[in-house]
């Protein structure tokens, strides 16, 4: 790498891979070769860059410079002026929505400026199929310290003064966890990955497997040699292939240097890691069901105590952590216990990922100190609401999260703080809702998630959250009572106080947050009949005003049910009878004469 | 369900799979998985011979195939169409989108159209937000679909 000038690296994230990232490598490489620089000019896939709004992404190392929504016919563009001129693209680099000013390096940029990455501190700027690159950046020095110079309680004990907690939602403390399951005497251990993130609307744990591999291979043999296992098993879900791919490629190369195998940097500690396929089921990212899937059996959970540090795969003591938690291990060992405690809150220390996505102008893979406000994720991060809608809410952990309010904007986001509002970290899916959403047909969304989710094995959860679902539908189809939303309260928290496991007992959050923040709501659906934002159908009445309508018929002739009635140049009737209220008129109608009411 | 035949070749096939992973019934989802990428499904033929291979019953593996939505037992068509109903999708408008899907394919959730081509079923997340909402078709994904889009991507397939 010596000679190499100048590095293109290209985001190979799902979303850039999605918009043709993978067209525009295989371009920039055919031109260096045709241009000859095949000895100054690398092009590079890297992981995500997190600023998945403007993808596809392609930065120029080392001058940082930040290409935005590249296409494959804008390479020979880059390369002739930034590469052989030495002149800045200025078209393809991201515009301050603000100040219109043209920004080419992605630090001074709003979406970057707050972040602080170490979970992600090398997504996008290594090459995830190259351990010599990730080597580079500390690559695999926290494992040689901890073999080499300390003994696994000493390494135990740094984790512990870290404040690290787990960051797959629970937010158990991490050292403690790995405390638990190093006393447990056994012949056997195992250390498991839970990489089956199945939170809808997140995408952390796929980032990082596919942007920085290595990282989590490096942490789970420190967890082997903590915990006193030997062998390692990272439980991944099956639609993640690209991720798959790169973990396998990571394992292959880190035997090969010898990180993985027997007698590990010259110890007698010898560790290595298996591949499990998980094959869609939400509630095998809860511990117990992930073990029982990693057997070939359904995932259904078991009761706790005893937890998978006593008893866990193959009645083994086991250690599951999440792939975001192990992220962070290397960097605490480099870094020190005391830098890493030095970032967050009192309780809550380091960083968290989010996937902020939803109505926000810069959707994307966010790293942010805890003790953040959302007000500064959402509007300096995020870039504020899409087309200057208002804010809403936003929805955190997923479907067993909660939804947050204007009210709570400036909370600082942490682990204890987001229970206290009735919401949780979860696995950090952040979506971002505006006055277009209506917050009851939002709870029956996630509700519809949980019951199609549930594994069924205990009566709270498989009837309960039924039930639940059925209320909601009944409020969204305007047929709710008064005594609906206390059904869902009782039973909500019945179903929270019964549930064998954690799937169950955060189920009804989305419901019951929803009742607690935007009751009005709730009302105006049971009282007036009335969707505000105007989502739930069975509410609604599509109407003609009479003085706009020119009799052009070309609602009449867009509508699947023929509804709609009236000749030509004379004003049209919509029959309410009739009416499925699919909004075909209203997109169709070119003279704005179609209101919902 | 109409019995279905298979054929000697396939059925050697799938020993060796299960062979592969030592007829070792803890390994039961990874041959799933790799019975299903050679069959596009499982059939309950297939399950049979599994059990009979591993050693444990129909019903266990019965039970593992339904318990987990990544596993089918209709085959699909031969563009499956996927939905993305993930949180961002949905906010930003996957639902219509569905809706188009299935009022030009004239067909349900789950279900394959009769020539065979299409099949439609939803997913959640396949952590492309940034583009929501989101549409796959086999491996391909688009981004940012309109239900006027719709039209046009089913006629990538139809020629």
């Amino acid at each position: 790498m010596a000679k190499i000038k100048y590095h293109m690296l290209v985001c190979g994230g799902t979303a850039c891979h999605a918009s043709q990232s993978e067209e525009i490598l295989t371009k920039f490489k055919e031109l260096i070769v045709s241009k000859g620089l095949e000895t100054e000019v690398q092009a590079i896939k890297t992981g995500c860059f997190g600023f998945c709004e403007k993808g596809p992404i392609v930065k120029m190392m080392p001058d940082n410079t930040f290409y935005t929504q590249v296409k494959p016919g804008d390479c020979a563009e880059i390369l002739e002026e930034h590469i052989i001129k030495g002149r800045k693209v200025t078209r393809l680099l991201y515009q301050d929505p603000e100040t219109k000013e043209r920004i080419s390096d992605s630090r001074h940029m709003g979406f970057y400026k707050k972040q602080i990455r170490i979970a992600l501190r090398n997504c996008g700027f290594i090459n995830p199929e190259n351990i010599e690159e990730y080597i580079a950046r500390d690559g695999y020095l926290a494992l040689g310290t901890v073999l080499t110079e300390m003994s696994p309680e000493a390494a135990i004990e740094i984790l512990k003064k870290s404040g690290l907690r787990g960051r797959g939602g629970g937010g158990f403390p991490t050292g403690l966890k790995w405390e638990i399951t190093r006393k447990v005497k056994a012949a056997q251990k195992y250390v498991v990955c839970n990489a089956d993130e199945g939170d809808p609307g997140a995408f952390m744990d796929r980032s990082i497997l596919e942007g920085d591999p290595h990282t989590v291979i490096e942490a789970m043999a420190i967890n082997g040699y903590c915990t006193g296992a030997s062998k390692g098993l990272v439980y991944i879900r099956a639609e993640y292939p690209l991720a798959v791919e790169r973990l396998k490629i990571a394992m292959k190369q880190s035997r090969e240097y010898g990180f993985l195998g027997e007698d590990i940097m010259g110890t007698d500690f010898s560790f290595d890691i298996d591949i499990r396929y998980g094959a869609g089921a939400f509630v095998c990212g809860e511990e117990t069901a992930l073990i029982h899937s990693m057997e070939g059996l359904r995932g259904e959970p078991t009761v706790k105590p005893p937890f998978p540090s006593e008893s866990g795969y193959m009645g083994k003591p086991t250690n599951v952590n999440n792939v975001e938690t192990y992220a962070n291990i290397p960097v605490i060992f480099n870094k020190g216990a005391d830098w890493f405690a030095s970032i967050g809150t009192a309780r809550s220390k380091g960083t968290k990922v989010f996937a902020l996505a939803g109505k926000i102008n810069n959707v994307g893979l966010i790293e942010v100190p805890m003790g953040i406000t959302l007000r500064e994720v959402i509007y300096e991060i995020g870039g504020g609401i899409r087309d200057d809608k208002e804010f809403k809410a936003v929805q955190t952990g997923g479907p067993s999260g909660g939804c947050l309010t204007k009210r709570h904007l400036d909370t600082p986001i942490d682990y204890d703080n987001l229970i206290a509002a009735g919401s949780m970290m979860g696995s950090g899916g952040m979506i971002v809702m505006d006055e277009d959403d209506c917050m009851v047909a939002i709870a029956k969304f996630y509700l519809q998630f949980t019951v199609e989710e549930s594994c069924g094995k205990c009566s709270p959860c498989r009837i309960g959250n039924k039930r639940l679902h059925e209320l909601l539908e009944k409020i969204t189809q305007g047929n709710g009572t008064m005594e609906d939303i206390d059904k869902l309260r009782n039973l909500g928290t019945v179903i929270k106080d019964t549930s064998l496991c954690g799937l169950g007992q955060s189920s009804p959050n989305p419901a019951l947050s929803t009742i607690d923040n935007f009751l009005d709501e709730y009302l105006e659906h049971v009282k007036d009949k009335k969707c505000r934002s105007k989502v739930c159908k069975s509410l609604m009445q599509y109407l003609v005003v009479p003085d706009k309508c020119i009799g052009c018929t070309l609602c009449a002739r867009n509508c699947p049910v023929n509804a709609i009635s009236g000749e030509r140049k004379q004003v049209h009737l919509i029959d309410q009878e009739k009416c499925i209220k699919c909004g075909a008129c209203l997109e169709k109608c070119k003279f704005g004469a179609i209101i919902i009411n | 369900m109409a019995k279905i035949k298979l054929s000697e070749k396939k059925i050697q096939e799938l020993k060796d799979v299960c062979k592969t992973f030592n007829n070792d019934k803890g390994e039961l989802i990874n041959v799933l998985h790799k019975a299903q990428s050679l069959f596009g499904y499982l059939p309950a033929e297939l399950q049979e011979i599994i059990a009979k291979e591993l050693n444990c019953s129909v019903a266990h593996v019965y039970g593992v195939v339904t318990f987990y939505s990544y596993f089918t037992m209709l085959p699909k068509g031969k563009h499956p169409v996927s939905i993305c109903l993930g949180t961002a999708c949905y906010v930003r408008g996957a639902e219509k989108v569905l809706e188009e899907f299935k009022r030009q394919l004239k067909i349900q959730v789950g279900e394959t159209t009769p020539d065979g081509k299409f099949s439609l079923s939803c997913l959640r997340c396949v952590g492309a937000c940034g583009l929501a909402p989101v549409v796959l078709v086999g491996e391909k994904v688009y981004g940012r679909v309109a239900p006027d889009g719709v039209a046009d991507i089913i006629a990538e397939y139809n020629t």
